[in-house]
Protein backbone atom coordinates (compact mmCIF):
# COMPACT_ATOMS: atom_id res chain seq x y z
CA UNK A 1 0.00 0.00 0.00
CA UNK A 2 1.41 3.24 -1.12
CA UNK A 3 0.07 7.06 0.47
CA UNK A 4 -1.40 9.00 -2.06
CA UNK A 5 -1.93 12.70 -0.96
CA UNK A 6 -3.98 14.77 -3.29
CA UNK A 7 -3.39 18.30 -2.99
CA UNK A 8 -6.33 20.75 -3.65
CA UNK A 9 -5.27 24.46 -4.17
CA UNK A 10 -7.77 26.01 -6.29
CA UNK A 11 -11.33 27.52 -5.65
CA UNK A 12 -14.00 25.07 -6.36
CA UNK A 13 -15.48 26.35 -9.61
CA UNK A 14 -13.74 28.63 -12.53
CA UNK A 15 -11.67 25.97 -13.00
CA UNK A 16 -12.27 22.28 -13.60
CA UNK A 17 -9.47 21.29 -11.50
CA UNK A 18 -11.36 20.46 -8.04
CA UNK A 19 -14.25 18.46 -9.91
CA UNK A 20 -11.21 16.30 -12.14
CA UNK A 21 -9.02 16.05 -8.69
CA UNK A 22 -12.40 14.68 -6.84
CA UNK A 23 -13.05 12.23 -9.81
CA UNK A 24 -9.19 11.23 -9.37
CA UNK A 25 -9.58 10.52 -5.76
CA UNK A 26 -12.98 8.38 -5.93
CA UNK A 27 -10.84 5.95 -8.15
CA UNK A 28 -7.72 5.65 -5.89
CA UNK A 29 -9.68 5.16 -3.15
CA UNK A 30 -11.37 2.02 -4.58
CA UNK A 31 -7.33 0.75 -5.10
CA UNK A 32 -7.13 0.14 -1.58
CA UNK A 33 -4.17 2.60 -1.27
CA UNK A 34 -3.59 5.16 1.93
CA UNK A 35 -5.45 8.19 0.55
CA UNK A 36 -5.54 11.89 1.88
CA UNK A 37 -6.63 15.03 1.35
CA UNK A 38 -5.29 18.70 1.73
CA UNK A 39 -6.37 21.45 0.92
CA UNK A 40 -4.38 25.14 0.98
CA UNK A 41 -4.61 28.86 -0.72
CA UNK A 42 -7.64 28.97 -2.26
CA UNK A 43 -8.61 24.91 -2.25
CA UNK A 44 -9.98 25.97 1.08
CA UNK A 45 -13.15 27.40 -0.57
CA UNK A 46 -13.64 23.71 -2.18
CA UNK A 47 -14.77 22.81 1.45
CA UNK A 48 -17.22 26.11 2.37
CA UNK A 49 -20.57 25.25 3.43
CA UNK A 50 -23.49 26.92 1.37
CA UNK A 51 -21.90 26.75 -2.53
CA UNK A 52 -25.15 27.58 -4.92
CA UNK A 53 -24.17 27.14 -8.34
CA UNK A 54 -27.66 27.43 -9.70
CA UNK A 55 -27.00 30.86 -11.30
CA UNK A 56 -24.12 29.73 -13.76
CA UNK A 57 -25.32 26.71 -14.60
CA UNK A 58 -21.87 24.74 -13.63
CA UNK A 59 -22.39 21.36 -11.12
CA UNK A 60 -22.24 21.82 -7.77
CA UNK A 61 -19.65 19.10 -6.88
CA UNK A 62 -19.44 20.00 -3.14
CA UNK A 63 -21.95 17.27 -1.83
CA UNK A 64 -18.96 14.50 -3.08
CA UNK A 65 -16.47 16.23 -0.05
CA UNK A 66 -19.50 14.54 2.35
CA UNK A 67 -19.85 11.23 0.64
CA UNK A 68 -16.21 10.65 1.04
CA UNK A 69 -15.98 8.75 3.90
CA UNK A 70 -18.21 6.29 2.44
CA UNK A 71 -15.03 5.11 0.14
CA UNK A 72 -12.86 5.27 3.24
CA UNK A 73 -11.27 8.06 2.39
CA UNK A 74 -11.23 10.19 5.88
CA UNK A 75 -7.82 12.30 5.90
CA UNK A 76 -9.08 15.53 5.07
CA UNK A 77 -6.38 18.03 6.46
CA UNK A 78 -6.73 22.10 5.76
CA UNK A 79 -3.63 24.54 6.16
CA UNK A 80 -4.50 27.12 8.88
CA UNK A 81 -2.85 30.17 6.97
CA UNK A 82 -4.72 29.91 3.84
CA UNK A 83 -8.33 29.62 6.39
CA UNK A 84 -7.29 32.55 8.08
CA UNK A 85 -5.92 34.40 5.09
CA UNK A 86 -9.62 34.57 3.59
CA UNK A 87 -11.34 34.88 7.21
CA UNK A 88 -12.22 31.24 7.27
CA UNK A 89 -13.08 28.86 10.09
CA UNK A 90 -13.26 25.21 10.73
CA UNK A 91 -17.02 26.28 11.49
CA UNK A 92 -17.36 27.52 7.91
CA UNK A 93 -16.27 23.70 6.17
CA UNK A 94 -18.90 21.17 5.64
CA UNK A 95 -16.94 18.65 6.46
CA UNK A 96 -15.07 17.68 9.66
CA UNK A 97 -11.61 18.51 9.01
CA UNK A 98 -8.19 18.21 10.36
CA UNK A 99 -6.51 21.77 10.54
CA UNK A 100 -2.47 21.90 10.34
CA UNK A 101 0.03 24.71 10.04
CA UNK A 102 2.03 25.16 7.20
CA UNK A 103 4.97 23.55 8.91
CA UNK A 104 3.01 20.55 10.14
CA UNK A 105 1.30 20.31 6.18
CA UNK A 106 5.07 19.87 4.65
CA UNK A 107 5.92 17.06 7.47
CA UNK A 108 2.85 15.32 6.24
CA UNK A 109 3.37 15.82 2.37
CA UNK A 110 7.34 14.47 3.24
CA UNK A 111 5.83 11.16 4.72
CA UNK A 112 4.00 10.47 1.26
CA UNK A 113 4.67 7.97 -1.35
CA UNK A 114 2.66 9.88 -4.42
CA UNK A 115 1.49 13.58 -4.09
CA UNK A 116 -0.58 14.67 -6.97
CA UNK A 117 -1.23 18.78 -7.03
CA UNK A 118 -4.72 19.84 -8.56
CA UNK B 1 14.51 4.35 -11.16
CA UNK B 2 10.78 4.31 -12.77
CA UNK B 3 8.94 6.84 -13.68
CA UNK B 4 5.40 8.11 -14.34
CA UNK B 5 4.48 11.72 -15.23
CA UNK B 6 0.90 13.42 -15.09
CA UNK B 7 0.69 15.77 -17.76
CA UNK B 8 -2.27 18.11 -16.90
CA UNK B 9 -2.07 21.71 -19.66
CA UNK B 10 -2.85 21.44 -23.53
CA UNK B 11 0.16 21.83 -26.00
CA UNK B 12 1.51 24.79 -27.09
CA UNK B 13 -1.01 26.92 -24.65
CA UNK B 14 1.24 25.96 -21.57
CA UNK B 15 5.05 24.92 -21.53
CA UNK B 16 3.99 21.59 -18.99
CA UNK B 17 3.95 19.44 -22.08
CA UNK B 18 7.16 20.60 -23.27
CA UNK B 19 8.54 20.37 -19.97
CA UNK B 20 7.59 16.54 -19.48
CA UNK B 21 8.37 15.74 -23.15
CA UNK B 22 12.16 17.14 -21.87
CA UNK B 23 12.58 15.31 -18.81
CA UNK B 24 11.36 11.84 -20.01
CA UNK B 25 13.94 12.50 -22.84
CA UNK B 26 16.66 13.48 -20.26
CA UNK B 27 15.60 10.71 -17.89
CA UNK B 28 15.94 8.13 -20.60
CA UNK B 29 19.09 9.24 -21.54
CA UNK B 30 20.26 9.01 -17.97
CA UNK B 31 19.34 5.08 -18.17
CA UNK B 32 15.86 5.64 -15.76
CA UNK B 33 12.80 3.97 -17.32
CA UNK B 34 9.71 6.04 -18.21
CA UNK B 35 7.11 3.99 -17.56
CA UNK B 36 3.70 5.63 -18.39
CA UNK B 37 2.95 9.53 -19.41
CA UNK B 38 -0.86 10.37 -18.18
CA UNK B 39 -2.71 13.10 -19.71
CA UNK B 40 -5.16 14.49 -17.75
CA UNK B 41 -7.69 17.87 -17.94
CA UNK B 42 -6.56 19.50 -21.08
CA UNK B 43 -3.54 17.63 -21.52
CA UNK B 44 -5.49 15.25 -23.20
CA UNK B 45 -5.30 17.54 -26.31
CA UNK B 46 -1.90 16.20 -26.90
CA UNK B 47 -3.33 13.49 -28.09
CA UNK B 48 -5.39 14.66 -31.36
CA UNK B 49 -3.72 13.53 -34.72
CA UNK B 50 -5.59 16.57 -35.77
CA UNK B 51 -3.03 19.03 -34.66
CA UNK B 52 -1.24 20.77 -36.99
CA UNK B 53 1.34 23.57 -35.92
CA UNK B 54 3.01 25.55 -38.34
CA UNK B 55 5.80 24.21 -40.15
CA UNK B 56 8.49 26.17 -38.03
CA UNK B 57 7.13 25.17 -34.36
CA UNK B 58 7.93 21.45 -32.62
CA UNK B 59 5.24 19.35 -33.77
CA UNK B 60 3.78 18.33 -29.93
CA UNK B 61 2.05 15.50 -30.48
CA UNK B 62 4.41 13.83 -33.45
CA UNK B 63 7.11 14.30 -30.50
CA UNK B 64 5.30 12.16 -28.05
CA UNK B 65 4.16 9.37 -30.47
CA UNK B 66 7.82 9.15 -31.15
CA UNK B 67 8.68 8.29 -27.78
CA UNK B 68 6.53 5.58 -27.89
CA UNK B 69 7.95 4.17 -30.95
CA UNK B 70 11.77 4.36 -30.02
CA UNK B 71 11.43 3.94 -26.31
CA UNK B 72 7.66 2.34 -25.59
CA UNK B 73 6.69 4.80 -23.45
CA UNK B 74 3.03 4.06 -22.37
CA UNK B 75 1.05 7.01 -23.43
CA UNK B 76 -2.55 7.11 -21.72
CA UNK B 77 -4.97 9.42 -22.09
CA UNK B 78 -7.96 9.46 -19.15
CA UNK B 79 -11.13 8.54 -20.35
CA UNK B 80 -13.64 10.88 -18.66
CA UNK B 81 -11.25 14.13 -18.95
CA UNK B 82 -10.89 13.30 -22.70
CA UNK B 83 -14.74 12.78 -23.97
CA UNK B 84 -15.66 15.97 -22.43
CA UNK B 85 -13.41 17.72 -24.69
CA UNK B 86 -13.99 15.76 -27.46
CA UNK B 87 -10.77 13.79 -27.69
CA UNK B 88 -11.62 10.11 -28.92
CA UNK B 89 -10.62 6.95 -30.38
CA UNK B 90 -11.10 8.19 -34.00
CA UNK B 91 -8.36 11.35 -33.34
CA UNK B 92 -6.12 9.83 -31.58
CA UNK B 93 -2.77 10.32 -32.77
CA UNK B 94 -0.24 6.78 -33.18
CA UNK B 95 0.82 5.47 -29.66
CA UNK B 96 -1.53 7.12 -27.66
CA UNK B 97 -4.32 4.55 -25.86
CA UNK B 98 -7.74 5.88 -23.79
CA UNK B 99 -8.28 4.34 -20.46
CA UNK B 100 -9.53 5.10 -17.10
CA UNK B 101 -7.93 6.85 -14.28
CA UNK B 102 -6.66 3.60 -12.93
CA UNK B 103 -3.80 3.89 -14.84
CA UNK B 104 -2.55 7.10 -13.46
CA UNK B 105 -3.29 4.90 -9.81
CA UNK B 106 -1.57 2.00 -11.07
CA UNK B 107 1.15 4.04 -12.29
CA UNK B 108 1.33 6.06 -9.07
CA UNK B 109 1.27 2.52 -7.59
CA UNK B 110 4.50 1.14 -9.59
CA UNK B 111 6.64 3.88 -10.44
CA UNK B 112 9.63 5.20 -7.88
CA UNK B 113 8.49 8.78 -8.82
CA UNK B 114 5.34 10.42 -9.94
CA UNK B 115 6.33 13.78 -11.54
CA UNK B 116 3.15 16.30 -12.35
CA UNK B 117 3.16 18.99 -14.92
CA UNK B 118 0.71 21.45 -14.99
CA UNK B 119 -0.22 24.46 -13.08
Amino acid sequence: MKKFMFVNRKAPYGTIYALESLEVVLITATFDQDVSLVFVDDGVYELVKGQDTKGTGIKNHSKTYRALDGYDVEKLYVERESLESRGLTEADLLVDVEVLSSAEMADLMAEQDVVLSF
Amino acid sequence: MKFALMVSEGPYTHQAADTAWNFANAAIAKGHEVMRVFFYHDGVYNATRLTEPPQDDRHIVNRWSALKEQHNVDLVVCVAAALRRGIKDEVLAPGFRISGLGQLVDAGIKCDRTVTFGD
